[in-house]
């Protein structure tokens, strides 16, 4: 059932869905950044927005996965 | 859960000095603005995410393979390129470009190349050769080039430098106007006044 996740059959690490990994980290970073001044609730937005996209990014391969199964 | 440990915005005067030059100093360089304004450490974080993210887009862009229709190299950083013509327009430029001074290379490639004087840097940020352009510029690489050899790098290329432009619009932002803060509390607050 995920093995579009891991093509040729390949080890976890070989996957391309890593390379989200640096925009995601620079894209939460940036974005709490913006909004406040001191370094900690920097951090911690920041960990709070990355949670917020891999938790949409997972919920949009489950569909992708449940689609692909039916197919 | 996590919501609970990240700590309310504070409002807080902060010394923006001259938001217009720290705007531009802070499109020019990322992270060029806040320093400026002596804020240091927002500075290091907006230079390292943007340009972090800029240069690795570079590198994905970037290959020593020869090209099949020039014979040429690849070269370094062909996700970043501008072009005007009709039918090849480089929308992601308009996006790239906001990352400022490291992708103004783009601008005097593509000045050269369409003035039909050969690039510099081994074609660093060059536009693709038309196919048929046998002039000075022959051994660069072709789009059909570009594509074959980098494949979906090419594409990851284009995201990546896109998504550091458009990061880059937030940090000038926040030079300009500092933090989007929210006030605590403050439409509960405004209700029960007006009650």
């Amino acid at each position: 059932m995920f093995n579009f996740l891991f093509a040729d059959g390949s080890r976890l690490w070989n996957n391309d869905l890593w390379y989200a990994l640096p925009a995601i980290v620079a894209v939460s970073l940036v974005y709490a950044a913006t909004r406040h001044e001191r370094m900690r609730p920097i951090w911690l937005h920041a960990g709070r927005v990355a949670g917020w996209i891999i938790g949409f990014m997972s919920i949009v391969c489950i569909v992708l996965v449940f689609f692909s199964w039916l197919t | 859960m996590i919501a609970k440990f990240v700590e309310k915005p504070v409002p807080e005067s902060i010394n923006l000095k001259d938001p217009v030059l720290a705007a531009f100093l802070a499109w020019l360089i990322p992270g060029l603005g806040h320093l400026y304004q002596g804020r240091r450490a927002k500075a290091a974080l907006f230079f390292l995410c943007i340009m972090g993210l800029f240069v690795f887009g570079l590198y994905l862009g970037s290959s020593n393979e020869q090209c099949k229709d020039s014979k040429g190299k690849i070269g370094y950083g062909r996700a970043v390129y501008f072009s005007w013509k009709k039918g090849e327009r480089t929308w992601p430029y308009l996006c790239q470009v906001c990352v400022g001074l490291p992708a103004l290379p783009a601008l005097i490639q593509a000045s050269r190349m369409s003035h039909n004087k050969k690039v510099w840097w081994g074609g660093f940020m060059a536009p693709p050769r038309p196919k048929g352009d046998h002039g000075p510029n022959k051994l660069q690489p072709t789009l059909h080039d570009l594509h074959r050899v980098l494949n979906r790098y090419f594409e990851l290329a284009w995201v990546f430098t896109t998504i550091a432009g458009l990061l880059n619009v937030l940090a000038i932002y926040d030079a300009w106007a500092g933090p989007m803060t929210t006030i605590p509390g403050g439409k509960k607050e405004k209700e029960t006044e007006s009650d």
